[in-house]
């Protein structure tokens, strides 16, 4: 079976790899987007946290024994713990600052974390085996979907829409929503606001953290698979714009069927498309697709 | 009425500014060109047209981000650019360097009016993203691109005769080929800063709404800031291919846009000695600490941390606030 005279088979499995690299621009650029939102602070340690989300899995497995499960349960916990001690040290200081200096000092922190890792462990990448509950996978008649790649879309769709939630819909949420609008005032209503941003950014990293261990059997542990990745990220925060929760999620899910779409029919443009797809949004919309200039 | 008094005041008074500190500017300068005139003496003449290099690089990024108030994370692409199309215009097409530096600056000052174009309609932390995305759209396509060789790059890139005269095989001829290249910029940069056009850059910086409703064309002003710094950091680039014979892909890789930055802020962002000083320092460190490997990213974060966290005026800033002169 062929469609524009490309094999269904190859289409579809492109098309699944997009939606697969699509969940974790979502994951990340839902994090960026969080952390943005409150810290006004853009994390370019994002890449390198996802990264140590994978190498926490991977100690967890060699060190404790602890399967794919428990590194999916313990990781975004370490990382948040890591991500508010990088807070409360770092962070917090440049507050009253232009936020450049944020951007300057994570992404010392990026290579600082990168280098250290790399210095380890090299750059070749260690496998990492995917949980046996979820080997093999189904025969859906027009392709074939291992069962691991379909947890992922599902799990990250989940975490993904309960951000949502929490956020726009809860009473939690709201409190976030208002201190990004103005801290001074929800801070003289009580609500402990420098707090608040502590966790907001831990939060942050856990969600990146978390990613990485979902990527770990897909991709491989490899100190620089963040690297390259926050840069793809970026683009997808400047296209989807950071205004909406909602925004980044479909607009990551979007870029990455569209260059699995490229895959197939131009593959010398699909490392490059989303940069092409974010110098026309920029000419047309400069605020992004979902975003309110400010 | 009163902005606009309180602006003319301030640029009044920036300027005062500017002619007290003009003698230790001089100064310094006198003692940066001789710094450069007589290091060969003792110095591996390569190693310090590597620091021109990048000290002109440096400075053509802070004219961006310390006049113009925007932090490129990109101009890497204008670095490497410059650098496979003066090493392509020199090797396939047989350019005299002269011709050949001048391509790779033209081809690197189109990128810029491209690439500017779409990076100045956001401010901020989004030009940041901006051209960092951009930049690795770049690299993507030279590392595609069949004219580059890949992984390779152009290597054995002839330095020729300069002007058919002067053969630039002689490493004194080539380093004053590069001295030259380097005092240029530098007191091309210098005195753009100092012109009304400077000034205009550095109210924008300041207050950009102000400036606007002064009735000053901002995106245009912005937008030229961005191609005369373009043009600059590809003529660093052009020059550095021929000083190594050789144009690579880490020249338009990201690590080079977070290394200018480093070298600018370790130096003093928004200073006029600063970008010189932080490239000769993270240079010599690249050098003389080449045996820690990997360990110079670790070192080039914790650099960054630290400046930032403690070190924010930089080591010519420090310094100046020291004598109280700008430097």
């Amino acid at each position: 079976m062929e469609i524009f005279g490309v094999p269904t088979q190859a289409l579809f499995g492109q098309l699944l790899i997009g939606l697969i690299n699509g969940s974790f621009y979502a994951l990340l650029s839902l994090g960026l987007a969080v952390i943005f939102g409150l810290l006004n602070i853009i994390n370019f340690a994002h890449g390198a946290q996802y990264m140590m989300g994978a190498f926490c899995a991977y100690f967890l497995l060699e060190k404790l024994g602890l399967g794919y499960w428990w590194a999916l349960a313990i990781t975004p916990f370490v990382a948040g713990a890591i991500g508010i001690v990088i807070e409360r040290l770092m962070l917090a200081r440049l507050y009253k600052l232009d936020h450049l200096y944020g951007l300057l000092l994570t992404f010392g922190l990026a290579l600082i974390i990168q280098g250290l890792f790399r210095n380890e462990y090299g750059t070749s990448g260690i496998p990492y085996a995917m949980p046996q509950e979820l080997s093999g996978g189904r025969d859906l008649g027009f392709m074939f979907l291992p069962n691991y790649r379909a947890w992922v879309i599902v799990a990250s769709v989940v975490v993904c829409l309960a951000t949502w939630f929490v956020i726009e819909k809860t009473k939690l949420g709201s409190y976030l929503r208002a201190a990004t609008e103005n801290p001074a005032l929800v801070q003289a209503f009580g609500v402990n606001v420098p707090r608040m941003i502590t966790l907001t950014y831990g939060f942050g990293v856990a969600l990146a953290a978390f990613a990485g261990v979902m990527a770990a059997p897909i991709y491989q542990v490899n100190p620089l698979m963040g690297a390259d990745l926050i840069i793809v990220v970026f683009a997808v925060v400047v296209i989807g714009g950071m205004g909406s929760i909602m925004g980044s999620i479909v607009t990551g899910f979007a870029l990455g069927l569209i260059e699995g779409l490229t895959k197939v029919f131009y593959p010398e443009a699909s490392n490059t498309v989303i940069f092409i797809i974010m110098a026309i949004v920029l000419m047309i919309k400069p605020a992004g697709l979902f975003g309110t200039q400010r | 009425m009163k902005g606009l008094v309180s602006v003319v005041h301030e640029l009044a008074s920036a300027a005062a500014r500017g002619a007290n500190g003009l003698a230790h500017q001089r100064i310094a300068t006198a003692v940066m060109i001789a710094f450069f005139a007589l290091a060969p003496l003792v110095a591996y003449p390569v190693f310090l047209m590597k620091v021109m290099c990048f000290a002109l690089f440096a400075c053509a990024f802070n004219l961006l981000i310390g006049y113009g108030g925007l932090l490129s994370f990109g101009h890497a692409m204008f670095l490497g650019t410059a650098g496979y199309a003066s090493a392509h215009a020199a090797k396939v097409w047989g350019f005299p360097p002269e011709l050949a530096i001048f391509f790779g600056t033209a081809c690197a000052a189109s990128l810029g009016l491209v690439t500017g174009l779409l990076a100045i309609r956001r401010q901020g932390i989004y030009f940041a993203m901006i051209t960092l995305a951009l930049a690795q759209m770049v690299y993507f396509f030279y590392l595609q691109a069949p004219f580059t060789g890949g992984e390779d790059g152009i290597q054995a890139v002839p330095r020729g005769k300069l002007f058919g005269l002067i053969d630039l095989k002689n490493v004194w001829a080539m380093y004053s080929l590069v001295f030259a290249v380097f005092a240029g910029g530098f007191l091309l940069i210098h005195r753009a800063v100092h012109s009304p056009f400077g000034q205009v850059l550095k109210a924008i910086r300041e207050n950009e709404p102000r400036a606007l409703s002064l009735g000053y064309d901002v995106n245009r002003y912005k937008l030229l800031a961005y191609v005369l710094s373009a043009t600059l950091a590809g003529l660093a680039g052009a020059t550095k291919v021929l000083v190594f014979e050789l144009a690579s892909l880490t020249d338009v890789h990201w690590t080079m846009s977070g290394e200018v930055v480093l070298m600018v802020l370790l130096g003093g962002l928004g200073t006029v000695f600063g970008p010189v000083v932080g490239a000769l320092i993270i240079i010599s460190m690249e050098n003389y600490l080449a045996q820690l490997g990997s360990w110079v990213t670790v070192t080039q974060g914790v650099i960054f941390v630290i400046c930032v966290l403690t070190f924010r005026r930089g080591v010519i800033g420090e310094l100046g606030r020291l004598i109280g002169k700008p430097l």
